[in-house]
């Protein structure tokens, strides 16, 4: 009979050979897919032009990003990790907890959502309680003191100087990051207007055949938008920049998507997107800190950078400076940023 | 008629039954080959214009600064020209100066790549480019300044944010590593499996048991081997994420079953003569199967691995949990730094918002749709040329 020496050979020589080959010139960056498309370009401009092995990017959502980087500290955890939103509490804690002590985060700019439409309909401007009242699951009745199943079908029945259209919304699924990004800054802040939710923040969108979870991929909503001109489509900005031949923008409270607009604020749906770093692998993996470097310059985040020209919304100058100094001097993130949502030390 | 003998009177029944039943089957091969027609024509129309990519010719004065600072070329040359330039041949010019050391103080007729916009705007498609460039392009066009080469590009390099400058490259060598490892890893064992249970395993519940769980596992949604993976290979083994040795690993796992099962198929269709005749001449069991058995079967087996192996080629599920959809520039030197596969790199550009990846989409899918093809050609030819014949 086989003893069980030989029985194990195969998997001591799988072990063998994987603790060997965990080489650390190759810099891991996890995260969110929305800043995925930045950080790769960082990442192609740092392999091409310093020497250094290009970074792998990968991408895994912002909370499974911040899973994978909080894990710990070695060379099989992600050096970075993006997020289209900052870290939350918790998990900054169990980053504590797991001895990833030293996290420098750092802004990289700003993301629009943006709503769109087929080109050839007419302009449309809709207001957030608008686009609530059309995708919540309940909505107030008409005395506006309970809540009843949403009825509205056409646009026109919430509001009749708006067009006589079906309501037809294409948006992304419920385990993507723009999707938070939506029921955060239209559904919970417009319910926060009707005193029949109590304040609560709600978020719960129909399910009846009104929105369509389009999936990941913001192309495919893109085309379906081109053939049907009753539908609607959000996605990220950049994904209405690069179609403008076929798909145009709503504007929201009477403001255009496009980027001034976003990086001012004064578009609704817009967010801050970050990188976070291991302070703690610097000097095990090579090429951290230059890393973050490239990726605060002018050149890339800067208000003329290159980021600019493939969607990136980026910080005003006067920012930008800030969050190169926080860079520069490393600065570890602490609770009390966490919590505030800052990646930048107050003054 | 009605004095006919052999006259049957259901007989027009049945034929016409008959040929609805015909009508039925022939339609449902039409639709099938709709459908494929339809999916290669739109493939092919969208991936073709990928081959080709438009080139500027430009007078550039090569000096010293240019290996510093490579952009500084945008304030020399004409305004527009320098917006038509792809940044990703800007960045490349202190390499290529390297290379040509010569060339400092004169001034060179390159051959500069353009940027997406200019070579979407000269293929009909998406632009970003206002009407006077526009003019200015068709002019150029027109003069031949710009011209149309063999995009050598898509062959040579990886992944890129740049889309001009995005290649098929790393993915072809990514692929070829991770099929590597499933290779050595599936083939040897899962046709050792094979042979044991079928040649030497004794029949009882315990081996029918393993059996039955070997034709479950082949039936098993691929993702769950990628899950297996990650629990399995990185999290215990600590393999290195998105390396091809872990994705051959997993993608070893999801193989074995369909190798063993069509392996066990191939020893089934040996004549038990041959055994018997073995024994009759005293040979021993190693000697029949080693002799007689593993050489007669060996064609069928061939043609299923490799059957199992184009199937593993073109997954992504599993690979997605393991880190290999990822991206990676670089063509990777060994199975243990980064890579990405051809499936993932289809499945990565497919949602790129920029216009440049839809095409590098489809010309990614042919190329993976030629591999494929051969692999199935070659299993058909292996099966064709050494099927013994009884």
């Amino acid at each position: 009979m086989l003893s069980t020496k030989t029985l194990l050979l195969p998997f001591i020589s799988v072990a063998a050979i994987a603790s060997s080959a965990n080489a650390n010139d190759q810099i891991k960056i996890v995260g969110s897919s929305t800043v995925y498309p930045f950080t790769s370009y960082v990442a192609e401009e740092f392999g091409a032009t310093t020497g250094n092995k290009t970074p792998v990017v990968e991408s895994t959502g912002t909370g499974g990003g911040m899973k994978l980087f909080c894990a710990g500290v070695g060379s099989n955890t992600p050096d970075f990790t993006n997020a289209s939103r900052p870290m939350k509490v918790a998990e900054f804690e169990i980053c504590q907890e797991n001895g990833v002590k030293n996290i420098v985060g750092m802004k990289v700019g700003y993301d629009g959502v943006a709503i769109a439409q087929n080109k050839d309909n007419e302009a449309l401007d809709l207001t957030l309680e608008q686009l609530f009242l059309a995708l919540a699951q309940e909505v107030p009745s008409k005395d506006g003191k309970s809540l009843v199943a949403n009825p509205y079908k056409k646009w026109s029945d919430i509001d009749n100087t708006l067009p006589n259209r079906e309501i037809k919304m294409i948006g992304a699924p419920s385990t993507s990051g723009t999707r938070d990004s939506f029921d955060e800054m239209v559904m919970e802040h417009a319910s926060k207007s009707f005193p029949v939710y109590n304040g609560e923040p709600y978020k719960k969108i129909r399910t009846d055949g009104v929105y369509i979870p389009g999936g990941e991929n913001d192309n495919l909503i893109v085309q379906k938008l081109a053939q049907d001109k009753d539908a609607m489509g959000y996605f990220g900005y950049s994904f209405l920049e690069e179609n403008r031949d076929k798909i145009k923008g709503v504007t929201l409270n009477g403001v255009e998507p496009n980027a001034k607009n976003i990086s001012s604020g004064e578009y609704p749906i817009a967010r801050s997107i970050f990188i976070y770093m291991k302070k703690d692998h610097m000097g095990k993996t090579k090429g951290l800190e230059e890393f973050i470097k490239l990726y605060s310059s002018e050149a890339m985040t800067g208000e003329n950078g290159v980021l600019k020209t493939i969607g990136l919304i980026p910080m005003p100058s006067d920012e930008h400076k800030l969050t190169q100094e926080t860079i520069k001097s490393l600065a570890v993130i602490t609770p009390e940023m966490v919590k505030a949502g800052l990646t930048n030390p107050a003054k | 008629m009605k004095n006919d003998y052999f006259y049957i009177p259901q007989i027009e029944k049945r034929n016409a039954k008959a040929k609805r039943f015909h009508i039925l089957v022939s339609s449902a091969i039409i639709t099938t080959m709709a459908f494929l027609f339809f999916f290669l024509f739109t493939i092919i129309k969208e991936g073709i214009p990928a081959f080709k990519q438009s080139y500027i010719q430009v007078d550039i004065e090569i000096t010293q600064e240019l290996v510093e600072n490579p952009y500084a070329i945008n304030a020399t040359l004409d305004k527009d020209i320098a917006k038509f330039i792809s940044r990703s041949w800007t960045r490349s010019l202190p390499s290529q100066i390297e290379k040509n050391p010569d060339w400092i103080g004169k001034t060179v007729s390159l051959s500069a790549l353009t940027n997406a916009d200019v070579d979407q705007y000269l293929k009909g498609n998406n632009h970003k480019l206002s009407q006077d460039q526009q003019q200015k392009l068709d002019k150029m066009y027109e003069d031949g300044i710009i011209e149309f080469k063999f995009n050598k590009i898509f062959f040579t390099t990886g992944d890129s944010k740049i889309p001009e400058n995005a290649g098929f490259f790393s993915a072809m060598v990514g692929s070829v590593l991770t099929m590597l490892v499933t290779m050595l890893i599936a083939v040897p064992i899962g046709l050792m499996t094979a042979i044991y249970l079928e040649e030497f395993a004794p029949d009882n519940k315990f081996t029918q048991f393993i059996e039955i769980n070997i034709n479950n596992l082949a039936a098993i949604p691929s993702i769950l081997f990628g899950l297996l993976g990650l629990a399995i290979f990185i999290n215990f083994f600590g393999v290195p994420r998105s390396t091809p040795f872990v994705g051959g690993l997993t993608l070893a796992l999801m193989s074995l079953p369909i190798i063993i099962v069509s392996a066990k198929a191939a020893l089934k269709t040996v004549p038990e003569s041959i055994r018997q005749a073995g024994i009759g001449l005293g040979l021993t069991k190693w000697q029949i199967t080693r002799d007689h058995v593993f050489p007669l079967a060996l064609p069928g087996m061939l043609t299923g691995s490799i059957i199992a192996l184009a199937q593993a080629l073109g997954e992504t599920a599993p690979l997605i949990i393991v880190g290999m959809i990822a991206f990676v520039p670089d063509a990777s030197t060994s199975i243990f730094n980064a890579a990405t596969v051809m499936p993932a790199q289809i499945y990565t550009w497919s949602g790129m918002p920029e216009g440049m990846y839809i095409e590098k989409t489809s010309a990614a899918i042919m190329l993976l749709l030629g591999v494929l093809l051969s692999l199935n050609a070659i299993a058909i030819y292996l099966r064709k040329k050494f099927q013994p014949k009884w």
